[in-house]
């Protein structure tokens, strides 16, 4: 079932174990399944993600792409139906220990949603939600996390004189940037993104696309995508989902370029999906 | 089957056999004026009734001076002598059932839509949501007895001073009564909050309480306040269980523990007795029954101008 699986350790070491083999893992899956009620949605993955990556999961639709993603902070939990057996290794803790409190485990690591989902608040509440209720309540220190966090999603030109204005007001490239700022507000170790080019449109897309360039020197960065382009443009490795199962998970240049597995080699020529 | 099909026609002919164009034409145009005129009698009763109001209650004002009924501290219609038409002691019973109504209503209404909407199970949520509506459906004077039978007794057993017919008993349980009302159309707007904004909260490492708290409840406010609001108003106007349970006796004082009177129960009062077409009094139940109508427009359209108002565009 997974012998098509080539653990991206493995493969970097014998390619540039020099440069790659020092990054430490942020997320690390060990036989990682997880059923919706009978579905079985995800089968056996392994994956170890290094920390300030650009990895995008790329699959065709339902491939559990998304399952995965929303698994890595615990907010496929929402779903009540979900069970789930294996690891998930962040940063040598098991996220599904008892111990491990999920709202510990969000607040290290943020998510950016398919569809921009601003709260029906001010641009400057937006963001200063998650230092709130994190505890930061000095109007002095918000006022910078407020202005630090829009400058890292580069949308702070474009709002600074309208920070009291609903975040409903802005375009959705706009709403999706303000996300990406109210993520960056609790300054997490991972960034998810689930899909987060969907809704919008092209020019709004290069940006958020420039934006996650920049932030991997601070972040880690997951990213599923629909959108092999954008995996190729912006990622450093690519996991290639397919019902359930990973399929090969390598340097993005050695998938898009000369994949091991012909089914990848027919998913990113336009063959299927 | 088969013999029934003597020969296969198009769906286009099928179309033009059985079509009707004629009728249809005829019966479209006929539909939105049998429409109209079913609406035109709702307005034309609403119309009649606010204009029977108005005239009977300047016929009242012919004979009290408008001034010293909206300004006047007593209110003895039946006054042998010299009968006094002051309504503020009216306004204040009202008042005083309205106060502790919503006093008792509003906390558990809210808790009860945030307990429903944020964290009961689809389970719980099936039986809690169709109780509420039985306690909605319950008649008012049931109500009533409920007060005068089971609360005031308990109240006096722990407060003797308090009388048989005073104001708190009803007014909690006119709070009781509103509870659904407030907890269904807040649990309404709670739940129409989309997830998605929920899920953004909760991807921030919030709890669920700070879900609801911070998210959910502002988010759905201006339903929420409406609901408020919509709920006071029926307190306001409630009848049967301040009519039972609440006395006769207007007063102009803060005082709960005695007997008050509301306007509504003035009016209990004045139809179930014996006075007669033509009098004063008789006139002066239209003029209080306008006065309550003032207050219960009032409370209606701010609730109508807070969900417009307030609302959290999203």
């Amino acid at each position: 079932m997974t012998t098509t699986i080539k653990p991206a350790s493995d493969v970097l070491e014998k390619k540039e174990p020099a440069v790659k083999s020092n990054k430490a893992s942020v997320y690390k899956t060990n036989q990682l399944n997880l059923w919706y009620g009978s579905n079985h949605a995800l089968k056996n993955i392994d994956l170890d993600i290094k920390e300030n990556e650009v990895t995008a999961i790329i699959g065709p639709s339902g491939c559990g792409k998304s399952t995965f993603i929303k698994t890595l902070n615990r907010m496929i939990e929402t779903i009540p139906s979900v069970k789930t057996s294996g690891e998930i290794i962040y940063r040598d803790r098991n996220i599904f220990s008892k111990k491990y409190q999920v709202e510990e485990l969000r607040t290290k690591v943020g998510m950016v949603f398919q569809k921009p989902n601003p709260f029906p608040k001010s641009i400057y509440e937006n963001i200063a939600y998650g230092p709130r209720i994190h505890g930061i309540k000095n109007k002095k220190t918000l006022d910078e996390i407020v202005e630090k966090s829009l400058r890292g999603a580069a949308i702070w030109d474009e709002v600074k004189d309208r920070l009291n204005e609903n975040a409903y007001g802005l375009s959705g490239g706009q709403q999706q940037r303000i996300c990406i700022a109210r993520c960056l507000a609790i300054e997490p170790d991972v960034i998810l993104m689930d899909e987060p080019t969907s809704a919008l449109d092209p020019i709004s897309t290069l940006k958020v696309e420039e934006l996650v360039q920049n932030l991997k020197k601070e972040y880690s960065i997951i990213i599923v995508t629909h959108n092999m382009q954008q995996a190729a443009r912006i990622s450093d490795k690519t996991a290639f989902f397919l019902n359930g199962e990973v399929v090969e998970y390598d340097e993005t240049n050695k998938i898009f370029s000369n994949p091991t597995d012909d089914r990848t080699e027919d998913y990113i020529s336009g063959r299927f999906g | 089957m088969a013999m029934n099909e003597p020969k296969q026609l198009s769906v286009q002919e099928l179309i033009a056999q059985k079509s009707n164009r004629g009728l249809l034409a005829f019966t479209e145009k006929l539909i939105p004026k049998i429409l109209l005129l079913i609406a035109t009698v709702s307005v034309l009763t609403t119309i009649g009734i606010v204009f029977t109001l108005i005239f009977e209650t300047i016929t009242f004002f012919t004979e009290v001076n408008v001034l010293s009924f909206l300004t006047g501290t007593e209110w003895y219609p039946f006054a042998n002598s010299t009968p006094t038409y002051g309504i503020l002691p009216l306004i204040v019973g009202t008042l005083k059932i309205t106060a502790i109504a919503t006093f008792v209503a509003v906390p558990i209404g809210i808790a009860t839509a945030i307990y429903l909407s944020e964290y009961a199970s689809d389970r719980v949520r099936r039986i809690v949501k169709p109780v509420l509506e039985v306690l909605a459906g319950v008649p008012t004077i049931v109500y009533g007895f409920f007060a005068l039978t089971f609360v005031t007794p308990i109240l006096r057993s722990v407060f003797p001073e308090i009388s048989i017919f005073n104001a708190i008993s009803p007014g909690i349980v006119v709070g009781i009564m509103v509870i659904p009302m407030i907890a269904s159309l807040s649990e309404d707007a709670m739940t129409s909050v989309p997830n998605a904004m929920r899920d953004g909260a909760y991807a921030l490492g919030a709890t669920k309480f700070e879900v609801a708290v911070k998210i959910v409840l502002p988010a759905a406010l201006s339903g929420i306040v409406a609901s408020i609001v919509l709920a006071i108003s029926r307190a306001i106007g409630e009848t049967m269980i301040v009519a039972v349970a609440a006395g006769s006796t207007p007063g102009f004082d803060w005082d709960v523990t005695g007997s008050i009177q509301t306007m509504t129960a003035y009016i209990v009062q004045v139809t179930t007795g014996d006075a007669g077409y033509g009098t004063t009094i008789y006139y002066s139940i239209y003029a209080v029954g306008f006065t309550l109508f003032l207050f219960t427009l009032f409370m209606n359209m701010l609730a109508q101008f807070i969900s417009k108002r307030f609302r959290e565009e999203y």
